[in-house]
């Protein structure tokens, strides 16, 4: 029944395609389209709440479309159902801002019939329980999203962001097609329920991880696969920036989940080493990469990279406690990884969000042309500063309840037996620690930069609230964020049955839905957190504090200009920078990883000129691997190019020596 | 057996290794021979009480070479020297201090790894203490090779023999550790004196008072 | 219950009313030692209270948060202090956070101080905000690192199990424990911002840190924000105290006079921190602020070895 739900809400949002080409030349088209995703959204994300608040239940559907022998086969069980619960959300806060800015959207014809399909897409991938249906519906989303990063096409950087992303789509897919091919062997039964009953095979087993991680890691954004990222989600519109980077990365990662241990089975304890090692570097990468940056929505791009390492550690936790048969420990993590999904994506729309809000109203999006919009946009600025201290880890907001789990599993893993995980785990918490800690110093910079301090141009000067759709889509955001902060105890207990499809356990206690109050998770005398009763306090104390200074000791206030140690000339261009910002850490950090140089050019004495300063970069990922693989690509075409101007004689060798080629196989196979 | 004595001598071993870590960490000439002092005494003090707990005199004579020999005798020549001849104030590294002190993690971690497996049989203690003093040699070779002055890494040699002394003393009933000490301190006061031939021999062409008041125009 | 919660409320008081005499313990001591009178150990209460009754000068384009971010500094700290035992071992709000939460309370302190910093919208905001994220962004991993140690030792991230397992524990002398103690006084240096990393005493500004931040600050603002580090200063000295010199504190279900001697060994342990803290910033000469990367790096680098050698063995 729910499926059923589901697939005719998809078939809604696919009529919304040829509609939406329609709807862009009409003046209330983009909000009646909008409309229809955020209904769309929400019955979903219902449906889906409602089949993980009734464990047990599996519902399918085989529709008569697609290959014939196979038919389609659409499924949910409790890791797509939580899936579907996380992205319809996130889908629906972007839709309702949609509402608000689309009808000043220039290129609304090319944002328009797309996005339905995107939405359409990404769900599909989640209900698709046959290799056609997935890999349909995957390269459907990928298309659909490279559509909408082309919107504004006549910007270079939009162009360039385009290929980049559709050769690392198209890239992605082609593993994900093999991996499912060696999953299936000859047989040719993709359907999912036999994939997984074939059982595991050890080198194969080997083949298909490392396609997987090269197919839905490189969507995800795992390092160094992650150099499409942070050049198209900034340059989509912002609400589809926000689906990208909240949605679409967290699709990739039910993918990763559902092959690797739903359909071949069988964990191995260094596929977790492996996986936790990609996720550290991954975070760390992302993260001083974001400490760099000046441009804000590149700047959330790399946040997102940073926080899908912090995603794959919890996983490969979770695989390395499965592999030993330390089920308990697994559940844990497991739940850490599943629960941070759900934060981050929330959390990166509403920031997402916010940082369109801003380009919206000062069609800026560099930090140094920003700031002092706190006085010009509070709504917004208070949005964004929610956003900016969930995402900082602080308490008792969500993404501190998923990092305190994840360190809890940590800790729990001296009881490994394998000597490599003794010593990875510890470098591993280390690095992600030093990332968490960093991404506090990114988010000062970004928050503060900015929206504090005085406008650092005319357009920052100029900026106007946000529309009303957009305020609603970042309220329902900053409500859902603190909730799950406050309430962890419900909010695991919908994760649980997702997780025990994934692993078999026992119930974990301090995870139940009348938990309200305090999450413990290694049973009692182990640590515990409560988000509530520490929300409590530290908002009794601020506020008992207050009172009491007001009452007792004086109110008074008075403005005058800023002290700034006397001096009397204070130009907004002597506030710091988002380079400024980053200079202590860009000395400590950037001069090992990045190469960072700073250099001064001075006049010579007597000329007016000014001295310059300039900072310089070279990204590891792009001088290491792509671009010498981007020259060997090349020199390899260049030489190919000579096939193009052969003669006749020489094409029908070529062609003859490819059958005798393929012949001589055959016979020696047989 | 886990017993106060053995936590002493653990105890020891660790604060050598951090001794070995703070020698890694530091930039200043002066600062280098005062924590080889620290990291000798603390041999000193661990290679006396392993005389205590293992009921072996002979270890003594290792504490006393210790204590005079590392701890008074090749420090005060160092200084002197030092002062002679002038020598550069702070230490040049070949990698930054943080890298390099990553690198000792890595071979602390690298020593585990080699002990561990290998003595499964072996008593837990003796293992740890074994695993502790490889550490403290494998960080007196980091020292010096990431340095470029020839006084640090006669002093990363030093504290690579230190540890080598560590190890014998923490082995119960190792024979001939005396004879050993004292062949590595001749050993050592050898390298010390070789170095500073080699220095001072190089000094004197360049300290020529009448080389450099030519050098500065001022004789004609 | 309630004598729980009784007990956890004369902890607070405790706490916010001993915290500015031992800022003015370690400004006397220190004088003393540089051949000064100094000023009485009174005096930041008398500095707290003159401040609290002036005006606020507000500069124009601060904004609210800037008003609001002195008492969330507050409480944040005050709330991580009361998760401190310091003269008896179970506390009632224990089961609420632990030692995690704790330094992220503690980060999410200066989260708040550094985004102040930058509303005032001048440079010095931003000189003290830049090089506060960078210490931070070092000293919070360190101090994690030796959360775990300390955790793998005792088997718990609460606190107040941990202390317990200190104080009754069959603990020892343990290598990590040693490797703890040292990279938890540079990280207290680090976070308290004393000499070596910043001195609270400077009026240079390249010099400033913690003063840079708090610079364009007046009136009732600044007195809650030298409490709060005051109540900082408290909470370090008292986690180093019941971490590694859990004596004289009085465990679960003690009586009255067990609590008396719990007070005076914490009163005690205050003192002397007071004194070892004032010959240490006395002796040694504030670092350059680059440098103070590779000192916290030596932290977050023993930390690891720490948990690396609790990780692989169970005795060490």
């Amino acid at each position: 029944m729910s499926v059923h739900v589901c697939l005719f809400a998809i078939f809604v949002l696919l009529s919304g395609c040829p509609a939406g080409i329609w709807a862009a030349r009409r003046p209330g088209g983009s909000a009646l389209i909008y409309s229809v995703c955020a209904a769309v959204a929400a019955v979903m994300a219902g449906t889906a709440l409602g089949v993980l608040v009734r464990p047990g239940e599996t519902a399918g559907a085989v529709l008569p479309m697609g290959v014939p022998w196979l038919q389609a086969h659409f499924e949910i069980d409790a890791l797509s159902a939580f899936f579907l619960l996380v992205i319809n959300l996130g889908a629906l806060a972007a839709s309702i801002y949609g509402m608000g800015t689309g009808r000043s959207e220039p290129e609304a014809g090319r944002i328009l019939p797309f996005y339905p399909l995107f939405l359409a897409g990404i769900n599909l991938v989640l209900l698709a329980a046959d290799a056609f249906t997935f890999l349909l519906s995957w390269e459907s989303m990928s298309l659909a999203s490279w559509a909408l990063v082309m919107a504004h096409h006549r910007q270079s950087e939009t162009q360039r962001a385009g290929f980049v992303y559709i050769v690392m789509a198209a890239f992605g897919t082609l593993a994900l097609l093999l991996a499912f091919g060696l999953l299936a062997g000859t047989g040719g039964n993709y359907a999912f329920s036999q994939l997984r009953q074939a059982g595991p095979d050890a080198g194969l087993g080997v083949v298909v991880l490392l396609l997987v991680l090269i197919g839905a890691g490189s969507k995800a954004g795992l390092a160094p696969l992650h150099v499409w990222l942070p050049l198209a989600h900034p340059a989509a519109p912002s609400h589809v920036s926000a689906l990208m980077s909240g949605v679409m990365t967290k699709v990739a990662i039910y993918a990763l989940l559902r092959i690797l241990l739903d359909l071949l089975g069988g964990v191995q304890w260094w596929w977790g080493a492996l996986l936790i090692t990609l996720g550290a570097l991954t975070a760390v990468m992302g993260v001083l990469y974001a400490l760099m940056e000046t441009d804000l929505k590149r700047l959330l791009a790399y946040s997102t990279v940073e926080n899908v390492g912090f995603i794959f550690i919890g996983i490969g936790l979770g695989m390395a406690f499965q592999a030993n048969g330390m089920n308990a420990a697994a559940a844990l993590a497991y739940s850490a990884a599943l629960f941070h999904v759900l934060n981050h994506s929330w959390i990166k729309s509403l920031l997402f969000l916010g940082a369109g809000a801003v380009l919206h109203a000062t069609h800026e999006r560099r930090l140094d042309a920003l700031g002092g919009l706190i006085r010009r946009m509070p709504y917004t600025a208070f949005c964004f500063l929610v956003g900016s201290a969930a995402i900082a880890s602080l308490p008792p907001l969500n993404a501190f309840a998923s990092e305190w789990l994840t360190l809890q599993a940590i800790l729990l893993s001296p009881d490994l037996p394998q000597w490599l995980l003794r010593f990875l785990v510890p470098a591993v918490g280390a690095l992600m620690v030093l990332a968490a800690a960093l991404a506090g110093a990114v988010f000062v910079k970004a928050f503060g930069i900015a929206f504090l301090g005085r406008p650092r141009s005319a357009e920052a000067e100029a900026a106007q609230e946000t529309n009303r759709h957009a305020g609603a889509a970042m309220t329902m955001l900053v409500v859902l964020c603190v909730l799950a902060g406050i309430f962890i105890g419900p909010v695991l207990h919908v994760i649980q049955p997702a997780v025990a499809a994934i692993v078999e356990r026992p119930a974990l206690p301090g995870f139940g839905i009348a938990d309200i109050a305090f999450v413990a998770p290694t049973g009692v005398g182990g640590g515990s957190y409560s988000g509530f009763f520490v929300f409590l306090f530290v908002a009794m104390s601020a506020w008992g504090a207050a009172l009491a200074i007001h009452r007792g000791a004086s109110r008074a206030t008075r403005r005058s200009p800023a002290w700034d140690c006397g001096f009397a000339l204070n130009h907004p261009a002597f506030q710091y920078g988002a380079g400024s910002m980053a200079q202590p850490l860009r000395r400590i950090f950037g001069t090992v990883v990045f190469r960072a140089t700073e250099t001064v050019e001075m006049p010579p004495p007597g000329s007016v000129e000014p001295a310059r300063y300039c900072t310089t970069q070279r990204d590891p990922a792009w001088d290491l691997i792509f671009t010498p693989v981007a020259g060997v690509v090349a020199a390899i075409a260049d030489r190919i190019d000579g096939l193009q101007f052969l003669s006749i004689r020489r094409y029908l060798a070529m062609m003859f020596a490819g059958l005798v080629a393929l012949l001589i196989l055959v016979a020696l196979w047989r | 057996m886990h017993s106060l004595a053995f936590d002493i001598a653990h105890m020891f071993a660790g604060a050598m290794l951090v001794a070995s870590f703070a020698l890694l960490y530091q930039r200043r000439m002066s600062g280098i021979v005062d924590t080889y002092v620290v990291h000798s005494l603390i041999l000193t003090v661990a290679a006396g009480w392993q005389a205590y707990i293992q009921d072996a005199p002979h270890l003594y004579v290792t504490a006393a070479i210790a204590l005079v020999f590392k701890t008074l005798i090749i420090p005060i020549a160092l200084r002197r020297i030092m002062r002679r001849l002038d020598i550069h104030r702070s230490v040049e590294t070949v990698l930054g201090i943080g890298p390099t002190m990553l690198l000792g993690v890595g071979l602390v971690a690298l020593s585990i790894l080699l002990i561990f497996p290998v003595t499964e049989s072996a008593d837990a203690f003796a293992r740890e203490d074994l695993a502790l003093a490889l550490s403290v040699i494998l960080l007196g070779l980091l020292t010096m090779i990431t340095r470029r002055n020839a006084i640090t890494q006669v002093i990363g040699f030093l504290s690579l023999e230190n540890g080598l002394i560590l190890a014998a003393v923490g082995v119960r009933g190792m024979p001939l550790v005396v004879e050993i000490s004292v062949a590595f301190s001749v050993l050592a006061a050898f390298v010390v004196f070789g170095v500073f031939f080699f220095r001072i021999r190089e000094r004197f062409d360049t300290l020529d008072v009448q080389a450099l008041g030519e050098f500065r125009g001022e004789r004609r | 219950m309630l004598v729980g919660l009784l007990l956890q409320g004369l902890q607070m008081a405790l706490v916010l009313a001993l915290a500015p005499l031992l800022v003015g313990w370690v400004r006397k001591v220190k004088a003393r030692l540089t051949r000064r009178r100094g000023a009485s150990v009174l005096q930041p209460y008398r500095d707290i209270f003159r401040l609290l009754h002036k005006e606020a000068v507000l500069a124009d384009n601060a904004s609210w948060l800037f008003r609001v971010a002195p008492y969330l500094v507050f409480a944040a700290i005050w709330v991580a202090a009361a998760l401190v035992p310091t003269y008896a071992t179970s506390l009632a709000f224990s089961e609420a956070a632990d030692l995690i939460v704790i330094v992220a309370l503690l980060g999410s302190a200066r989260f708040f101080l550094a985004l102040a910093a930058l509303d005032a919208g001048t440079s010095f905001g931003g000189i003290g905000a830049s090089r506060e994220m960078m210490i931070a962004a070092l000293a919070e991993p360190a101090m994690i690192m030796l959360v775990f140690s300390l955790a793998l030792v005792a088997g718990t991230t609460s606190l107040s199990a941990v202390a317990e397992h200190m104080l009754t524990g069959d603990v020892g002398l343990r290598v990590t424990l040693g490797l703890a103690l040292i990279g938890l006084v540079i990280v207290a240096v680090a976070e308290n911002g004393r000499i070596p990393v910043d001195n609270p005493a400077t009026h240079l500004e390249l010099t400033m840190v913690h003063e840079a931040m708090v610079l364009e600050y007046s009136g009732r603002h600044l007195a809650m924000i030298e409490l709060a580090a005051a109540v900082k200063l408290v909470l370090y000295v008292s986690l180093l105290g019941t971490l590694f010199a859990p004596w004289g504190i009085a465990q679960f279900g003690a009586g009255p006079q067990a609590l008396a001697i719990g007070i005076g060994a914490w009163v005690g342990k205050l003192a002397v921190a007071g004194l070892l803290l004032g010959l240490f910033e006395t002796s040694i000469a504030k670092m350059r602020v680059f440098r103070v990367g590779e000192f916290l790096g030596a932290a977050l680098l023993l930390g690891l070895l720490g948990t690396l050698l609790l990780f692989v063995s169970r005795n060490l």
